[in-house]
């Protein structure tokens, strides 16, 4: 493996009150790898983000990531688990918010790429319209196109489709694999969705609640590009119920 | 529509085949009265009212000074503004309600964003603030006319301390509506603290300064008069004084019709403002689909 852009080294999240919300966490994340994180809620997953994002200060151990970009906030991208566009702005203006943070000439000279990218996700007729206007899938849409304006090298994601209907869910599933296959971004992928891990993922790291540990790190082999049919094959189901067992002996232990 | 077709074949349990069907509606449908537009009605109503006012005044005979005819206040509304006091009067209690309301807006709402920024300011301006609201403040009326004297100052101080609270108290919830997804999303994406303001907490608190505004609008109105009734020399407050000790209640009508018009009038500025700046508030989409 080349040098890991990303490094959890023994990451401790303990919050004021005493609780271990992610304990001992270790990973590296290599150039180009698309890592699921995986577990039942209350296992740390999305403090895990916090913390990458210096949204909430480590208790202990250290998380470290490189990338090549303009500036710090450039060098990831985020999307939310639920879509936190602005209301009184456009779709183009949702998307182009990282870069009018930075000015009005850098908003202006993003432009043409917010409406590539908004194409590219099928939104391209609904740039000048409002948030309200637009379905929940549409909406989750914006905020992809957003946290990709500025091309980071990382992309984090908590629980992106978490809160959409199974179709919407896999028609933006595939449409990640698809975004994902163009450039091969460095992805921290977090969901309670153990096939939506598999079909999307290198490796998925299994996570057990109370304190967050790591329970298993699982090595996704199944060839490349991935489609829903790779759902039904049987290698699949192998893992997912692989990760299923992990997850069900993690939890016994600490009940 | 439903059809009940005919009953047939009663069983041991009294229960019968039945069967329903839903088709359209046969013939037109029925005009109401309340298909009529809302702005219609209300002020073909109220013009019944003024001409029924009319006749009853005229028939019973009752005196000006008890209950002038309407046409009496037109009369009066349109002789003090050609060429009597009117116009003077009005200007000075409108500059009252306008400088009292600016004064109030701009010190609600930096107050707010100093409340709601800083978690020390919080805990001790919060519930300072919650206790002088509860000071009825036209009492203070008197305190701000021997503090500032007969003009102007004391009414547009009474105003802006009235039209204050409301403005605070709606802007410090809608400022603290914002989710802290939200703020962590704006923060993810490399905003500073005061771009977290501008473009987040001050956009997402707007329909609920403008809900704040509306009522300060109204208030700031009675916040005028109530100081002119004091002690004034000039203003809609004095003439009404002044006209009732001289019972010209006619006077005092046309004083209280020029007042509901700067109500009505300042009040539909907000909401048209509000309609244009938070066309994406959950109200007034609602609004637009009921239309």
């Amino acid at each position: 493996m080349s040098e890991p852009v990303m490094v959890f080294d023994h990451v401790t999240k303990q919050y004021p009150n005493g609780t271990v919300a992610v304990d001992d966490f270790h990973l590296d994340v290599a150039d180009g790898e698309f890592v699921s994180i995986v577990g039942p809620s209350g296992c740390g997953k999305s403090t895990m983000l916090k913390l990458i994002m210096g949204l909430e200060p480590l208790t202990r151990g250290s998380i470290t990531y490189r990338a090549q970009a303009r500036d710090e906030s450039a060098m990831t991208g985020m999307v939310f688990q639920q879509p936190l566009l602005l209301a009184w702005h456009t779709v183009l203006d949702n998307v182009l918010v990282p870069s009018t943070l930075q000015g009005r000439a850098q908003r202006r000279a993003d432009e043409p790429r917010a409406r590539e990218l908004l194409a590219m996700l099928g939104l391209a007729d609904f740039a000048e319209r409002h948030p309200y206007e637009l379905s929940g899938g549409m909406q989750q849409r914006v905020g992809i196109a957003r946290a990709l304006l500025h091309d980071p090298r990382i992309l984090l994601m908590d629980e992106p489709f978490g809160a959409l209907d199974a179709m919407t869910r896999d028609q933006l599933t595939m449409d990640l694999l698809d975004i994902w296959e163009r450039d091969r971004k460095t992805v921290v992928f977090i969901t309670h969705s153990i096939s939506e891990a598999v079909l999307l993922s290198d490796r998925v790291v299994v996570m057990t609640p109370r304190p967050g540990r790591v329970a298993d790190v699982v090595d996704i082999d199944l060839p490349r590009p991935r489609t829903l049919q790779t759902i039904s094959t049987p290698e699949f189901g192998r893992l997912a119920a692989h990760i299923r067992s992990v997850l069900d002996t993690a939890e016994m232990v600490t009940a | 529509m439903t059809t009940q077709l005919p009953r047939t074949a009663v069983d041991d349990h009294g229960q019968h085949d039945l069967s329903v069907r839903r088709q359209p509606p046969s013939g037109a449908e029925r005009k109401r009265l309340s298909d009529l537009p809302g702005w219609l009605l209300s002020s073909t109503t109220v013009l019944l009212l003024v001409i029924g006012w009319e006749i009853a005044v005229r028939t019973a005979d009752v005196s000006a000074i008890l209950f002038p005819a309407p046409s009496g206040v037109i009369e009066a509304l349109v002789t003090g503004f050609t060429d009597g006091p009117f116009v003077r009067h009005t200007l000075v209690t409108l500059q009252e309600i306008v400088y009292g309301f600016a004064f109030a807006v701009v010190a609600g709402l930096l107050t707010a964003v100093w409340v709601t920024s800083s978690r020390l300011a919080e805990k001790i301006v919060l519930p300072i603030v919650v206790v002088l609201q509860t000071v009825p403040k036209v009492a203070l009326a008197p305190l701000f006319l021997v503090w500032f004297g007969f003009g102007m100052e004391s009414k547009i101080l009474t105003t802006a301390l009235i039209a204050f609270f409301p403005v605070l108290i709606n802007a410090t919830l809608g400022f603290n509506s914002t989710s802290s997804e939200q703020v962590n999303m704006m923060r993810s994406f490399g905003a500073t603290r005061l771009q977290v303001l501008t473009r987040l907490r001050l956009p997402t608190a707007v329909p609920s300064i403008i809900a704040g505004l509306d009522v300060a609008v109204v208030l700031s109105v009675i916040g005028a008069i109530v100081a002119e009734f004091v002690g004034s020399q000039a203003g809609l407050g004095y003439l009404i004084i002044a006209s009732n000790t001289s019972l010209d209640t006619t006077t005092m009508f046309a004083a209280l019709v020029v007042l509901s018009v700067i109500g009505l009038t300042l009040h539909y500025i907000v909401v048209l403002a509000g309609r244009r700046l938070a066309f994406w508030s959950e109200e007034n989409r609602s609004r637009h689909a009921g239309l």
